[in-house]
This record gives structure tokens, sequence and C-alpha cells, in this order.
């Protein structure tokens, strides 16, 4: 080795094949991790799907999970519950957080550093923490129903964790109030790229602020729109800690998403951890196909 | 006439309409966000009814609640359990992606572009895919109920990877050749010189990595099953799902359990920032 490194000629060429296995030392430790707690049991998870049994015997049951799965009222449920938080929540949130960026993003507007932070500041909460502060809001006789009353919207108290449609409702208030600050941050930051000639230019054609927001700021912020509904639409499929702890899923299972059912189904029942995987393997599914629907909306809508 | 009266108008530089409206939006959104806030510290004052029952005023039950706290949770254990995790993974997590970002982008081939671009595609896969087999695996190596299993899945955490690989992009790629002529190996041109010149991208990782280790509940909900191995996301669902719920005694938790994350917010609000939008650039 030393010799090597003596001559000048062939250093060059030892040190290239050095760096070779040197750039495999840097990131063998992060890629060995990713193939054993990451690549494997995703593959793993795939042909456990196909295979039920109870406790540590497994044994192969062709497409049997599946045709359980479709009949399964709960996960219905809980996929419906899901589209629910996806159609109404996602959009609700882009829409608000996209005004708020707006309204932020006028050199106008004083305070603006306050009103940032004060609308980012839910995102430094756990999930966990906020679920379990919004229960305690949302109770049958607690503050917003007593708010409620007191400025007359309603005539009698909201049953929150009682009503099938209500919890939903209180999911998803729960959720934007989390969610908003953090994609308002993103837009922020976007908006703040676009110049201002085009603005200028927009007022001299008698734009007003709406007009100039849809044909000015939504087009130019069409590709950190996208990033942010493919997160939220992520984020959706996935949600466990809300329903787990604001409403424990209920009341009977109207608030249950396919995360918790999958932890009932694995720890709550007796455990099958083939049937488990089946309905994991649904979200796999949706979040693959929703992110390459939206990918190709947006990729068209460009495009024309 | 009506004309010079607009062109006064304007002069005059009143506020317009639409600069009204911005502020009334802007103060109603601030409040509805900053709202729970001041509502989780007025019920950790409370006793649990005047909580579930909405009063809106302070309580004298503060000391009360904490008693309270310290008898159904504890404290010096949680904290203790959920600081190591959190200490434990943030380190680990920083120190593998960091070199993976920098290997990824200093020492380009490519096989390993290749599999780059495959490891950002794993970002796609959910947890809950995961889950059950990592479950499996842990419990065949006897490893189920530690603190190893809770922390080491997301070690090689794949966004902070391509957080640092960004990074690195606009790091100096001749400091690193000065430090090879000066005799540095490879790794210690890693450790000596790019460690050191990348304070604010360790800052900004080391942030986000922290949160998520000190919030995380699900994974940990899974792997750990005896009361000594409680983190403080588990302990305050548990508190939480009990059949009489002590809402006063949650809210103190709750403020105990998020202040750590407020303090950091606070005083590193840029790095802050940085590090939750660092993904999406």
């Amino acid at each position: 080795m030393k010799t090597i490194r003596q001559s000048g000629l062939v250093r060059h060429h030892s040190t290239a094949g050095f760096h070779r296995s040197t750039g495999w030392m840097f990131v063998s430790f992060a890629l060995i991790l990713v193939g054993v707690f990451s690549i494997y049991p995703v593959i793993s998870s795939f042909l456990l799907s196909f295979q039920t049994g109870r406790g540590a015997v497994y044994h192969f049951n062709g497409l049997g999970n599946i045709q359980r799965l479709l009949k399964d009222t709960v996960f219905l449920q809980a996929l419906k519950n899901t589209f629910v938080y996806f159609i109404f929540q996602v959009p609700i949130m882009i829409i608000l957080a996209l005004t708020i960026a707006s309204v932020l993003n006028n050199p106008k507007l004083k305070f603006r550093g306050f009103f940032r932070i004060a609308i980012f500041l839910p995102c430094v909460t756990s999930l966990v923490a906020y679920s379990v502060l919004f229960k305690s809001m949302f109770a049958l006789d607690g503050l917003v129903n007593r708010m409620l009353l007191a400025i007359n919207v309603v005539a009698e108290p909201i049953p929150w964790l009682l009503d099938p449609f209500w919890a939903k409702v209180l999911i998803i208030i729960a959720l934007t109030w989390r969610w908003t600050g953090y994609n308002m941050m993103f837009y922020l930051s976007a908006m703040q790229n676009i110049s201002p000639s085009y603005y200028e230019a927009a007022r001299i054609d008698g734009a007003n602020a709406f007009q100039q927001f849809r044909y000015i700021t939504v087009p130019l912020l069409k590709p950190v729109i996208l990033f942010t509904s493919v997160m939220s639409t992520i984020g959706t499929l996935q949600l466990f800690d809300e329903s787990m702890n604001i409403t424990g899923g209920g009341p009977a299972n109207a608030t249950i998403t396919i995360s918790h059912y999958i932890y009932n189904v694995l720890f709550r029942f007796t455990p099958n951890f083939g049937y488990a995987a089946t309905i994991s393997y649904v979200i796999v599914f949706l979040v693959a196909i929703l992110a390459f629907v939206q990918f190709k909306l947006t990729g068209d809508d460009h495009a024309a | 006439m009506p004309h010079e009266q607009l062109l006064l108008r304007r002069l005059r530089g009143r506020p317009s309409a639409g600069l009204v409206f911005s502020y009334v939006f802007i103060i109603i959104v601030a409040a509805f966000c900053l709202f729970p806030f001041l509502w989780m510290v007025i019920g950790a004052t409370n006793v649990s009814k005047d909580v579930s029952m909405g009063k809106l005023s302070l309580g004298m039950a503060l000391f009360d609640n904490f008693a309270n706290l310290n008898k159904l949770v504890n404290l010096p254990l949680v904290f203790r359990n959920t600081a190591f995790v959190t200490l434990v993974g943030t380190f680990f997590t920083l120190l593998v992606a960091s070199m993976a970002g920098y290997g990824f982008e200093m020492y380009r081939n490519r096989h390993r572009e290749r599999l780059y671009a495959f490891l950002l595609l794993t970002m796609m896969i959910p947890f809950a895919a995961v889950m059950i087999p990592l479950f499996r695996i842990f419990a065949k190596v006897q490893l189920l109920n530690s603190f190893i299993a809770v922390i080491l899945p997301s070690v090689a955490s794949v966004i902070v990877i391509f957080y640092f690989r960004q990074s690195t992009k606009s790091f100096s790629r001749e400091l690193v050749e000065a430090a090879r002529i000066d005799g540095l190996s490879e790794l210690q041109a890693f450790f000596y010189i790019y460690v050191p010149s990348m304070k604010s991208t360790y800052a900004a990782a080391a942030i986000i990595v922290f949160m998520s280790y000190w919030n995380s509940f699900l994974w940990p909900l899974i792997v750990l099953q005896t009361n000594d191995k409680k983190l403080l996301t588990l302990a305050i669902s548990s508190l939480s799902s009990s059949y009489t719920p002590d809402f006063g005694v949650i809210m103190l938790f709750i403020i105990l359990a998020t202040s750590p994350t407020l303090v950091i917010f606070f005083a590193m609000q840029r790095q802050f920032v940085a590090g939750m939008l660092g993904a999406g650039k």
C-alpha cells in the first residue's frame, strides 16, 4: 500500500478505487437498516397477507383474506371514514392554508411575524397531546358546547363524541387545527419567490385581489400545492393517533381509521397477523394510486 | 369632483377595505390557533369537573393536580425514558443519515444513484405495512419491550438522508480535497471538516428528529409493554383513556410533556421551520 501511494502515477488510480469503496462505507449503515427495517418488512407483509392463522402458526390462504376483507363491515367502515377525512379535510385545509399564506404575504400587514408564529404553533404539539386537548374541549357539557350555546349558534349541545356525524366533524376540525399552519408555511415560502412584478402588471390590468390570487398565485404554486396534497393524503390514509385518542374510533366505529383497525386486529382481538397484513396492503395501494392520480391531474393541467 | 375626492382619500393613506378584512381574518385564525394553548394552561389549574364543564378562568388546583399526577404517573421515570429514547435515537439518526447523505453526494456513482432513487421510493411505504413484520422481527430476537426496538427502525430515516444530501450540494468539495492533501482519511475528513461546517443543517435536522422521537406513539405503543418502559405519549394516552380521566391532571401533564418542544421552537425558530420544510424543497 505504501509503495503504491508513493508513486505518483498509480496513486491517482488507487484513490479512485479507494473512493469507490469509501462511498459504500458511508452509505452502508443506512442501506442495511433500510433493508432490514423497511424493505424486508414490506415484502414479508405482502407474503403474510396471503396467509392466515393465530399466534405463531400460519398457513397459505390464497385470496381468503381479501374475500374476508370485502365482507368485513368494520373494515369497510374504516375505509369510508378515511375517504370522508380525505375528501373534506384535505381541501378545506389546503384552501385555508393558501388563504392565510396570501394574507400574510401582504407587506402592508403589520405583525406578520407574530401571526405566522401563532398559526404555526399547533405543529409544535404532539399528536397525542393535541388529541387529548381536543377531547377535553368537546365534551357534551364541555367548553365548546357551552360557548356555542352562549352565542346562540345551537339550541342544544352537540354530541361531538357520541354522534357518528359530529364525531367525524370533530376529527376534521382537530386535523385542520393541527396541520393548516404547517401547509401555510410551505405556501408562504413559495409565495416569497414570486416576483412582485407579476402582481404589479395584474393591478395595472385591473385585476382585483381575488383575481390575482386565482390567476397568479395559485398557478405558480401548483407544484407546492401538489406536494402538500400528496403529503396530506398519505397522512390521512395513515391516521392513527387522533382516532385512538380523541374518539377511540367510536361511536360504533364511526371514526375508526384503517391503521386503528389494524391495531385492533393485531392487539385487541385474537391476533391474526396475516389478515392485518392484508388490511395494511390496502393502505399501500391507496397511497400509490392517490399519489399517482394527483400527479397525473396536475401534470395534465400544467400541459393545458 | 368625485375623481379628486378619490385621489384625496388615497393620499390620506386610509387602509383599504381589503386590508381591514385581512386583519379581521388573520386575527380570528390566530385566535383559533392559540386558544387551545390558553385552554391547556387554564385547565391545568382547575379540578377535573371544572375542566370538563368548560370553566374558562384560572383555578386553584394547580398544586393538587401536580400531586395527583405524581401519584398516577412515575414522572421522573417517564421523562427519563423519553429523554433516553429521544437523545440516543436523535444521535444515531443524525450520524447514520448524515453519513449516507454525504456519501451519496460526495462519492457519486451509477449504482449508488440507482439505490438512492430506490431509497426515495421507500419513503412512500406506509408504516402500517411494515409494523407487523417489524413486531415479529423484534419478537424473534427477543427485543420486544426494549428501547432498542423503539429506536432502531427509524434510525435510517430516508427523509433525513435526503435532507442531508440536498444540503451537502452547497458544501464546498475543496475543503475535503484540502483535508486529503493534509493527510486526513476520508472518515476524518467527514468528522473534522464536514460535520463542523454543517452545524446549521445538523441543528435543523436534529430538531425534526428530536420531535419525531419525543412524540412517537404508535410504534412504542406496539413494542413497549411494561410500565417501567412507559414513554410520555403512552402515559398521556393511557391517562386520558381511563374510565374517569382527570382532565386537570392531564392538562398539566400535557404542558410538561410539550414544554421541551415549545422551548426548542422558540429558541431556534428559524432552524425549526427550516427543518420542517426542508424535505419539501
